[in-house]
């Protein structure tokens, strides 16, 4: 249990990052940890302790229980998707500091909101 | 026939796809390329809307379900999901017909289309899929698309929302994958169907998920207490985007989603309805408000959205109540199709708005009201088009607008939810004087400032008066033989909330 609380405490830390930071570099990190604590969550959600590699052939002894492969086929998806907005994300920082010559969000307001 | 229903994400996928090799070598493919397909996706909506009555399920990689327990990714296409594929290849063909003169003030034009095309395919995606993680995944394509659409300009403004946008996007989709993770730990499926069968008594459990699902997917919708990033995404977009924004994605990823989900997924309980009904009538008066003291034509436009989406979640949320409390399922299915009536209507005059607000930028530069005025006399088609739609979503008969309030109202009435009736009628008032504001300081007063501009390209003004003749045209909706046809499979599929999960798994 003590594994989900503190997977769940990444996630919380991940979340105070994006609303407390004033970095667009520090807002992009946070969201990197917040994704890797779902990630890390779907992980536990299919593991099994001394559960076997889900890979079934004649080598493999079939008798062992194996690890729920879906969550780690879910997991390569989401990673995959993660890179997209994280690269767009620093794209776009990346432009925005060439507008603005800083990454301070404070002085990045155009716009009122 | 089923083997049609991939066709809605492989069309759009595979054209750009296209794009993106071709492209540079052929000039103008792009743009016929994304018309094409398009038209195509129109067609194919309209041959399942009228030769399609059951809904069509299609098995990805053909693996049959194993003693009734579902596999594959269920691709499923249903009343529900035909009516937003329309909404989605209608209002994108004439974004898109739209956009065909608009971009010509980009460098790079094919990117532009490239991303139209992705954007389209995520949304069909997201409609068509029966399995809960793909309706992530679909949701992602379509959001990254239209992020990298909003930054588009790459002007200060645009890179300020576009990063807005992404961020309150990016919280949004964990906190999505996060509820579906619980999903999948709770309940070992990803099916929406397989899940519905399993979560039939709810707990306390699930009630907090549905929680994080309505604050993830409310997010994406720009429902009241998450609102605060669309007018900035949505003004500063393209106005072609911002058309498909403000009229087909916040109802795709945001509307859509969480009505299938809490129609079909889970079973239907007090506490969510009440939820939904509360923040869709906070969202409808909180957007009106803030629409008013608006100077900036698209920023008042995006407010507005966050006021009429109001319009739909209260219709469909009355509904929702009515048949919790198990009142008369009449009542409840007249309230529903109010609400996606409004659904339609507000795709159409949203659209024509924001496409009258790109067409006066496009030839004055500015979207400032103040700055505007007279532009009837130089842009009549833009003027009076511009007009209808103002006529429409205020709700002045007989445009669509008033025939999908009144029916929300009268369902209201007769759920009796007075005050909620009320209140759509004092927003549908506020609504009328703020577009009062909008019509004055743009196209009557005096021209000052742009007395030789000229009337828009020919692919701008037709796509505006094809919507023009849509928003008359969509009253017919309320001739019960033509709701047959577009509404009423919908909102069947709503009522009968327990058939999702019957047709799937067979019994």
């Amino acid at each position: 249990m003590i594994v989900y609380i503190l997977c769940f405490l990444l996630f919380l830390i991940g979340l105070y990052g994006v609303v407390v930071k004033r970095n667009l570099i520090k807002i992009i990190i946070s969201l990197a940890i917040m994704e890797y604590s779902v990630n890390l969550f779907l992980i536990m959600v299919g593991y099994i302790s001394a559960g076997q590699a889900p890979i079934i052939n004649e080598e493999v002894s079939r008798t062992g229980p194996f690890v729920d492969p879906l969550p780690q086929a879910m997991i390569l998806t989401a990673i995959v998707i993660g890179l997209a907005t994280t690269s767009l994300l620093l794209a776009i920082a990346i432009r925005l500091y060439g507008k603005y010559g800083t990454f301070d969000i404070r002085k990045i307001n155009h716009l009122k909101g | 026939m089923n083997s049609l229903v991939p066709l809605f994400v492989i069309v759009p996928l595979g054209s750009a796809f296209l794009m993106v090799i071709f492209g540079r070598l052929i000039k103008h493919l792009s743009k016929i390329l994304v018309t094409m397909m398009l038209l195509f996706l129109l067609y194919l909506t309209f041959y399942f809307l009228y030769n399609v009555t059951e809904p069509q399920i299609y098995e990805v990689g053909g693996h049959a379900a194993r003693n009734g327990v579902p596999i594959a990714i269920y691709l499923v296409i249903d009343g529900f999901s035909k009516l937003l594929l329309l909404i989605i290849s209608l209002i994108g063909f004439l974004s898109a017909l739209y956009a065909l003169s608009y971009t010509r003030q980009y460098t790079a034009e094919p990117k532009f289309y490239i991303l139209f095309s992705l954007l389209i395919a995520g949304m069909n995606g997201l409609v068509i899929s029966g399995d809960i993680f793909n309706i992530f995944v679909f949701l992602e394509i379509s959001s990254i698309a239209a992020y990298a659409l909003v930054a588009f300009g790459i002007e200060r403004e645009q890179l300020e929302a576009s990063f807005k946008y992404q961020v309150l996007g990016g919280v949004a989709s964990l906190i999505i994958l996060l509820s579906i993770g619980f999903i999948y730990w709770q309940t070992g499926t990803l099916n929406m169907a397989d899940i519905s069968a399993q979560v039939a008594g709810t707990g306390v459990f699930f009630k907090f998920v549905a929680v994080l699902l309505i604050t993830g997917f409310g997010l994406k919708a720009a429902i009241f207490p998450f609102h605060s990033w669309l007018p900035d995404a949505h003004s500063s977009a393209p106005s072609p985007i911002s058309a498909m924004l403000s009229g087909v994605v916040i109802k795709a990823i945001g509307i859509y989603v969480i009505l299938r989900l809490f129609f079909n997924m889970f079973a239907i309980n007090y506490e969510i309805s009440m939820t939904i009904t509360v923040l869709g009538a906070l969202s409808m008066i909180i957007g009106s408000l803030l629409a008013i003291g608006q100077w900036d034509i698209k920023r008042m436009l995006a407010y507005s959205s966050i006021s009429q989406i109001g319009y739909v979640i209260l219709g469909v949320g009355i509904g929702m109540l009515v048949l919790v409390r198990g009142g008369d399922i009449k009542i409840a299915a007249l309230a529903i199709t109010g609400g996606l009536f409004h659904l339609i209507n507000h795709a159409v005059f949203k659209g024509l708005l924001f496409l009258g607000a790109g067409a006066v930028e496009y030839r004055t530069g500015t979207r400032d009201m103040r700055k505007l005025g007279g532009l009837n006399e130089v842009m009549p088609v833009t003027a009076s088009s511009s007009l209808i739609a103002s006529l429409s979503i205020s709700g002045v008969p007989p445009f669509n607008g008033f025939f999908s309030k009144l029916i929300i109202i009268i369902a209201a009435v007769q759920a009796k939810y007075y005050f909620l009736a009320l209140l759509a009628v004092i927003v549908s008032i506020i609504t009328i004087g703020y577009f009062m504001k909008l019509q004055k300081y743009t196209f009557f007063n005096k021209n000052v400032n742009f007395p030789k501009i000229r009337e828009v390209p020919f692919s701008m003004a037709f796509s505006q008066i094809l919507l023009a003749v849509l928003c008359l045209g969509l009253s017919l909706l309320v001739i019960p033989d033509v709701q047959k046809i577009f509404l009423k499979p919908a909102v069947d599929a709503l009522i009968n909330s327990t058939a999702y999960a019957r047709v799937i798994l067979g019994y």
